[in-house]
């Protein structure tokens, strides 16, 4: 049932449209360059707007030496892989598998944004998204419904980053026929065989996912960068609160600047203390006394009133009393 | 007698990484991709079996692949194919579907003659390969 002119079947058919290839024919590589070349790496980095990156990172946020340092490195390697391809020497995609460990507020969340983007730059990742789930998204709730639960979040996240929040409560101890071990499975499955097109980023509490690695010993070794975020300092502490202020277009008269730092002093040293949300929530609550406040004063604010926060708007808090 | 099914079903059988480049371009477009088999090449067989859910929500056509992929090793002698779903309103169709694995040898078709009343004939398109029970259609015999 061939009609005249027709031949698809016909051996070398594929290979006569331009751009077409026969099955498992790679794409022809660019010619490796000469042995004794060099390459501009300055220009590679500005070419792919990895400075841009890498600086909007120091300046937005603040301390956490140790993850800018690591994150630096990250960008330095896949930067030179990028030149090594060039000359032909290709190691492979390297596992980029994350795990965050931190107190509460120290950016666990935001470095990780960053790092999809960062590495979307580089063009380790094709999308640069990032999805996050915690073991609702992951964990099914019978027989049979984890599996493609699971997938479909993996499959979701394929091309970018897929961070898990809280990921020790995939693993629950106490009950050995959870459907968290499934999952597990699932994903190291994926972190092995997809190390191309998907990055994980776990992230928790230090002490809870020390416990769930030591009793997933498989998954902790597929986990190439293990990052702790430190606790904030209180001078760091007041820059974020600065930062955030000045996100928000509100500012700190002189005296608010020792109350708040006042506040913070007094804030860390209570229990809850929630690093750099602790500081968000004081300014909210601070906001809102400021509202407050100018609501109830004369009732003709100028644009300085409508920005500037005052001593007040943080000793009405509950810290200063007790 | 190879199966014109689908879009691109005159052309070559895509290659991987053509199958990607297409369904980056359904995503783009914001279609829901699924992925269904068939060992029924019948052209009026509308009801393959599903591999999986639809996906939706993806951003990337690695996800995809890695079922078609999950698909293939479970069912070598099927037709697989992929469907594009686009769900906005005034359209809610399959916007495009195309296959991406055969069996490796297709039997084809015959064609069957019914008398009925007044000398009458009736046509029909029968599958060779629905002469064998399911699961053997397409193995050696």
């Amino acid at each position: 049932m061939t009609r005249p002119g027709f031949a698809p079947d016909r051996p070398g058919f594929a290979l006569d449209r331009p751009g077409s290839r026969a099955p498992g024919q790679e794409p022809a590589a660019p010619e490796p360059l000469a042995d004794d070349a060099t390459v501009d790496l300055t220009a590679e980095r500005t070419g792919a707007g990895v400075d841009q990156t890498l600086d909007s990172l120091e300046s937005d946020l603040v301390g956490l030496e140790p993850v800018k340092t690591r994150v630096r490195e990250i960008a330095a390697l896949l930067l030179v892989d990028r030149v090594r391809g060039r000359f032909g020497l290709s190691a492979g995609p390297p596992s980029l598998h994350m795990c965050f460990t931190g107190n509460p507020g120290t950016g666990k969340t935001t470095v990780a944004l960053r790092m999809a983007e960062l590495l979307h730059r580089l063009g380790y990742l094709r999308r640069g998204h990032v999805v996050s789930v915690t073991r609702d998204d992951l964990v099914g709730q019978y027989v049979g419904h984890t599996a493609p639960k699971t997938r479909d979040a993996i499959n979701r996240a394929m091309g970018g980053v897929l961070f898990i929040d809280e990921a020790y409560y995939l693993y629950r101890a106490e009950n050995e026929r959870d459907y968290g071990q499934e999952s597990i499975e699932i994903l190291l499955q994926y972190m092995e065989n997809h190390r191309a097109d998907l990055v994980v980023i776990m992230a928790g509490y230090a002490d809870r996912m020390e416990t769930f690695f030591a009793s997933n010993p498989g998954m902790s070794s597929r986990i190439a960068h293990h990052l702790d975020f430190p606790d904030y300092s209180l001078d760091e502490l007041v820059a974020i609160g600065e930062l955030m202020l000045r996100e928000q277009r509100y500012r700190l008269s002189a005296a608010a600047g020792t109350t708040f730092r006042d506040y913070l002093a007094r804030r860390m040293t209570q229990p809850r203390f929630a690093n750099a949300r602790s500081v968000r929530n004081a300014l909210e609550r601070a906001r809102l006394r400021h509202a407050n406040r100018l609501i109830a004063g004369d009732g003709a604010p100028g644009k300085d009133d409508l920005m500037r926060l005052e001593p007040a708007d943080f000793l009405a808090s509950r810290v200063f009393s007790s | 007698m190879r199966i014109t099914q689908g879009t691109f079903s005159y052309l070559p059988d895509l290659t991987d990484q053509e199958i990607a480049s297409q369904l980056d371009y359904a995503l783009g477009h914001g279609w829901a991709l699924s992925v269904e088999f068939t060992d029924d090449p019948h052209p009026r067989n509308n009801y393959w079996d599903m591999w999986g859910l639809p996906m939706f929500g993806l951003a990337d056509a690695a996800g995809v692949l890695h079922e078609i992929n999950e698909c293939r090793q479970a069912y070598p002698d099927s037709y697989i194919r992929v469907c594009a779903y686009d769900s906005r309103q005034g359209r809610q169709t399959v916007a495009l579907s195309f296959l991406v694995n055969r069996p490796a040898a297709e039997p084809g078709f015959r064609l069957d003659r019914q008398e009925t009343t007044d000398r009458r004939l009736r046509f029909t398109v029968h599958p060779y390969a629905l002469d064998r029970p399911a699961d053997t259609r397409y193995g050696p015999p």
